[in-house]
């Protein structure tokens, strides 16, 4: 299922305003890519727009290449909601639907898009979905309670398993544990782990150890200034980039002399 | 000044401890002097030759005053502007609930004794003296009401969700501009358009009920748009993006996301709406006019309504003078009594399907 994602001089635009410029970068399937940076380098703007959650905003817009094996997603006959159905997305607040139960919020992917299953089927897909985000054993005696009951740690697991529902090729996630204490955090973080065997995933976050713990590759983003664009100033494996980075810049970051 | 050794009682400027110690007045104090200032007050009314009103005027002014002085020698000048201020609220809270109460009052009063079961059977059809009712009148005013409600809920909640979810730049403002005008529409107006409107199209002398229902939808559309909007600007946009990164359209996000979290506030705002527009009288007295039988059929001929029904009963009584000023009496009271029951339901449905938070 996990596909790779290349992206070539990408630049993204809120209105006139150029907030990301001349990214390239080549995500691996079945890893995890942690894109780290300052507040405001733009980080999260890329990652909406690998899934085109970026032109949500109106006025938003971006200039180059995401080509996710082979096929362009900027593409003129692209439809950005086939995009999504493959590229799925996990927020930095949890944002259970809050009219549904747990279960319909796990299988809110398929009936939102007029998906027909059987009950059976639902089911089973409702099991697996919450197994795989490691909140089945927690929630399976209440499945028709509604999602905002549960606890900040589970409801982002719940929104991981509604995400993981609609097997998309693509996971991304955008600071998912910052609104998290430590406890759950860790849980999110294995399930992270575990979730790389058939997911591609992109995680955004500010926790320079969470990135070196769970990822792959690293990304750091930079600005040069305030109202300049933000830029990829490097983009190597985790253990390169915490040991011995290529730019003075991402050694600044990451020891924490600016930033 | 001298260092106090003991605990000081009274506040000092120099003598604070960790936390400072004021006296206060008892509790029952407060109420007590407010009361004695209204005796005064009373007495001092009494005194120019005794009315209700001034009694109370003075009444308040001395006992707010007597609480305020008291309070200043005894408490100190922070708490003394706290009563102060309290007493103040209370007042303007009093005076503005004075009205409500005095129209329930004599709503209810005056309405009672016609407030029987013939009533609610009887229509006006060939009675000129006692008797009679509104059983037409009231039959008028639901099925009109549920005609604009059938009119304008779909394009208000429709413009709503153009105006949140789709609408961007120069249309947009125009629509909201225009419905801002639309809310402060004479009620006339509304009624001399759907009468000009029905009568280019059907002719002279025409009045049908569902003329009422497009006068009054004129003025329930901009108040259902206004408060949809409110409502729908209220869903978090949060939960939009989550429906959007599960490759949901945005028309399915709409209508399976975004209107069943609002659907409490629409509801509400719905009924609250509907609450507005059901004791309009000009606009149906200009289109719908008023028969003394009974008419169920809005695209057929003259219809009875409920505030037309009062407005004739009071301005043109037959020979019985008193038993058509007790029937217009009772007719407000059955519109007040509609009112509040759609408040009622606007409360219901605001509790009832509001999304739950309880585990």
């Amino acid at each position: 299922m996990a596909k790779r994602i290349d992206v070539s001089d990408l630049d993204i635009y809120y209105g006139n305003f150029k907030a990301v410029e001349g990214v390239n970068i080549s995500i691996e399937p079945r890893s995890i890519t942690a894109l780290i940076g300052p507040s405001g380098c733009g980080k999260s703007t890329f990652l909406r727009s690998l899934n085109r959650m970026h032109e949500v905003i109106p006025g938003a817009r971006v200039e180059g290449k995401v080509v996710i094996d082979g096929q362009d997603l900027y593409g003129a006959d692209v439809d950005p909601v086939d995009v999504r159905r493959q590229i799925g997305m996990v927020f930095q607040r949890p944002n259970p639907f809050p009219t549904m139960s747990i279960y319909d919020n796990v299988v809110a992917g398929v009936r939102l898009n007029g998906g027909k299953m059987r009950k059976s089927e639902l089911d089973d897909l409702v099991e697996r979905s919450l197994r795989g985000a490691n909140l089945w054993t927690e929630v399976k005696d209440r499945l028709n309670r509604p999602g905002s009951g549960l606890s900040g740690g589970q409801q982002q697991r719940l929104c991981i398993a509604r995400a993981i529902a609609v097997e998309p090729e693509v996971l991304l996630m955008d600071e998912p544990c910052s609104a998290l204490d430590p406890i759950s955090t860790l849980a999110i973080e294995d399930l992270m782990t575990d979730l790389k065997e058939q997911f591609t995933i992109v995680i955004v976050t500010h926790n320079m150890q969470q990135a070196a713990r769970v990822s792959e590759s690293t990304g750091f983003f930079n600005l040069n200034g305030v109202g300049q664009p933000g830029r990829l100033i490097e983009f190597n494996p985790t253990e390169k980039i915490f040991s011995n980075p290529d730019q003075k810049a991402t050694e600044d970051y990451i020891s924490g002399r600016f930033g | 000044m001298s260092i106090d050794t003991q605990p000081a009682p009274q506040p000092t400027t120099r003598d604070r401890g960790p936390v400072a110690v004021h006296r206060r007045l008892p509790k029952f104090a407060p109420p007590g002097l407010f009361l004695a200032g209204v005796a005064l007050g009373a007495a001092l009314s009494a005194l120019t030759g005794f009315s209700i009103a001034t009694a109370i005027v003075y009444g308040v002014v001395l006992g707010t005053l007597a609480v305020y002085i008291a309070s200043r020698s005894v408490e100190g000048r922070r708490k003394a502007t706290d009563r102060l201020v309290t007493s103040l609220v209370t007042t303007a809270f009093a005076i503005a609930m004075v009205p409500l109460v005095s129209l329930i009052y004599t709503v209810l009063d005056k309405g009672l004794p016609r407030f029987d079961s013939a009533f609610f059977t009887n229509s006006m059809f060939r009675v000129v003296g006692e008797g009679g009712g509104a059983y037409h009148a009231i039959l008028g005013t639901v099925i009109i009401t549920l005609l604009t409600t059938l009119i304008s809920v779909p394009i208000g909640l429709m413009t709503a969700i153009y105006l949140v979810e789709y609408g961007t730049g120069r249309l947009k403002q125009a629509i909201t501009f225009f419905v801002d005008v639309m809310t402060g529409i004479p009620s006339i107006v509304a009624g001399l358009f759907a009468f000009a409107l029905f009568t280019l199209l059907f002719g002279n002398d025409v009045r049908l009920g569902v003329m009422g229902a497009v006068a009054l939808s004129v003025l329930m559309i901009p108040v259902v748009v206004r408060s949809c909007e409110e409502v729908l600007k209220l869903v978090p946009n949060e939960l939009r993006e989550a429906s959007y990164a599960l490759g949901v359209s945005k028309w399915r996000t709409v209508v399976k996301v975004v209107l069943p979290t609002a659907i409490a506030g629409l509801g509400t705002g719905i009924t609250l709406s509907v609450a507005r527009v059901i004791g309009e009288t000009a606009p149906l007295l200009v289109t719908v006019g008023l028969i003394t039988g009974t008419n169920l059929n809005p695209f057929d001929g003259r219809m009875a309504t409920l505030p037309v029904f009062a407005f004739y009963q009071l301005t043109q009584p037959g020979t019985a003078t008193q038993a058509f000023i007790d029937r217009a009496w009772t007719a407000a009271l059955v519109l007040i009594i509609l009112v509040m029951a759609l408040n009622v339901v606007a409360r219901l449905i605001s509790r009832f399907f509001a999304p739950k938070t309880s585990r």
